[in-house]
């Protein structure tokens, strides 16, 4: 294992440490807990938003944190879900009496820990609801499976609903337009290469030199299937078709997209792969009203991408050309 | 007493440590590969609260800490279900200073109802309850014959060994390996085997 770290079991610590020094205009940290909330309370009431998850994802989710989109995140230890004491201390440090909202990536774990909390903040008194983000259509959504897992998609429920939240809605309000995004957005990723996680020390899983895994998890999970290296454009083509078979994209549609790297993919690549996601979207008449592309939800080192396609509606729209002021995520 | 209680959870906690890596690479295989790192980041948290407790002799009260710990320090999936089931735990054996077969079958059976709650899972889904539901029923078969809490013990471990082996043969259903499908087949699960290595520990340290 080479990595740039003092001690494994300090990591997680010693990033937060490092992020509130860098961000601290935007962020700061609940004192004992690894939860990093905004510096200046917005005054005016609105419904928190809360997320969260394991390390490793960086810069989701505390790089999320800031006016427009979250007022809290919780910091996991590298790839593992938070536990229920530091959700809800986020919880009980953000709320401002118009309720929380969690949003939560689909996994067993993330769920339980989070609904914990849930349980634990409403014995106090606090208003708090969650959504649950599934956007991955790598994995089968069956009665089978605990449906479908969470990834980059997450990162545009932050911002429209974080956009939502802003304008002063209600708590039911703000948890439409978070599940009318989770309804719209759909993702799918590619790995070329594994990531370590620190306290692990090898990699979570081996690649062949020429051998990539198609659909692979923002953890390492083994995705739907291994192959052998194609190009840029062939490894696009499937993504996409994969993601636009499981959604009702007609011509004139507009859509919102992220090209999001896994760690390790350098931007030059990302750009040859939104070119070409570009080129098929066209092709079918689709309008891409905005698109992101670089580090979103990261995997540590790992190489790889994943793209995330959000059909749009002008509500929709709206909110996700509003303003956002974050460590990671700035627009006017 | 007290003591007896502390190096109970003390031996089960070491038989975590042991298998750090074992569960680590068996969650690589078919999950996210941490199970081992965040159960003995669990267990060594719960190490030093028993420390603070070894003169605990109420055994409710140190499985209500145990839990507790377990919530707060595993994170993933096996914290809340495995922090549930001792929370649960501690309801039968509340004020309890020594556990007879009686309160052992219904410590092992309300564990069993917490983690079902709280994950939502049945037997047969490639989890925890693969190996611990087998091993509650022979236990209880135990329990009837009239054996004693160790060799009541000694069939549960043997039921829970099969469960893990059982794990093997089927597809995962719950889970982070439920989106492995048909390739989740072949692997032993993680989280049956982290339960039969505490049931196992358990045993042991009866046995000295």
């Amino acid at each position: 294992m080479k990595k740039v770290i003092n001690v494994p079991e300090q990591v997680v610590e010693e990033m937060l440490q490092g992020m509130v020094l860098a961000h601290s205009q935007y962020i700061k940290r609940i004192e004992g807990f690894d939860v990093l909330i905004r510096a200046n309370k917005p005054e005016k009431g609105k419904v928190a938003l809360v997320s969260g998850g394991g390390s490793g994802h960086e810069p989701s989710h505390a790089g999320f944190v800031g006016r427009g989109m979250l007022d809290g995140a919780i910091a996991g230890a590298v790839f593992t879900s938070p536990t229920p004491d530091q959700v809800y201390e986020a919880v009980k440090a953000v709320d401002n009496g118009k309720g929380v909202l969690l949003i939560i990536k689909n996994y067993s774990g993330d769920v339980m820990n989070f609904e914990m909390a849930i349980e634990m903040a409403t014995a106090d008194g606090i208003t708090v609801d969650k959504v649950i983000v599934n956007d991955d259509v790598a994995v089968e959504n069956s009665t089978w499976t605990i449906g479908r897992r969470g990834i980059a998609g997450t990162v545009l429920v932050h911002k429209i609903t974080g956009a939502k939240a802003e304008t002063g809605a209600d708590l039911p309000e703000v948890k439409r337009v978070a599940e009318k995004v989770i309804n719209n957005v759909r993702s799918m990723g590619m790995s070329l290469d594994s990531c370590t996680v620190p306290a692990a020390g090898k990699p979570s899983f081996v690649l062949a030199e020429n051998e990539i895994e198609i659909g692979m998890g923002i953890h390492g999970e083994p995705g739907t299937h291994r192959e052998v290296l194609r190009t840029a454009d062939e490894i696009t083509d499937h993504l996409v078709e994969k993601i636009l078979a499981d959604m009702a994209l007609t011509s004139g549609q507009e859509v919102a997209l992220l090209i999001n790297g896994l760690g390790a993919t350098p931007l030059m690549e990302l750009y040859i792969v939104n070119r070409k996601v570009a080129a098929i979207l066209k092709e079918k008449g689709i309008q891409i009203a905005k698109t992101y592309i670089g580090n979103y939800m990261t995997s540590l080192e790992m190489a790889g991408f994943s793209i995330s396609i959000l059909k749009l509606d002008s509500e929709l729209k709206e909110l996700l050309l509003a303003a956002a002021d974050t460590p990671a995520l700035v627009q006017f | 007493m007290g003591t007896y209680v502390y190096e109970v959870m003390a031996n089960v906690g070491e038989a975590i440590t042991r298998n750090k890596q074992m569960l680590t690479d068996l969650d690589a295989a078919i999950g996210d590969g941490d199970h081992g790192i965040n159960m003995a980041r669990g267990f060594e948290a719960v190490h030093s609260k028993m420390q603070a407790m070894e003169a605990e002799i109420d055994i409710g009260k140190v499985m209500k800490t145990v839990g507790m710990t377990l919530i707060s320090s595993v994170g993933g999936a096996a914290g809340p279900l495995y922090g549930t089931a001792f929370l649960r735990a501690a309801g039968p054996s509340q004020q309890k200073t020594q556990v007879d077969v009686e309160t052992a079958g219904l410590m092992l059976g309300a564990a069993i109802t917490g983690i079902k709650e709280r994950g939502k899972a049945i037997r047969g889904e490639k989890t925890m309850l693969d190996a611990l539901e087998p091993a509650y029923d022979a236990f209880m078969e135990g329990a009837k014959d009239g054996k004693s809490l160790i060799a009541c013990l000694e069939v549960a471990c043997e039921a829970a060994q099969q469960g893990v082996e059982y794990t093997k043969t089927i597809v995962a259903t719950k889970g982070r390996a439920s989106y492995l499908g048909e390739r989740s087949r072949g692997h032993q699960d993680p989280g049956a085997t982290s339960s039969y290595i505490m049931l196992k520990a358990l045993l042991e340290f009866l046995r000295r």
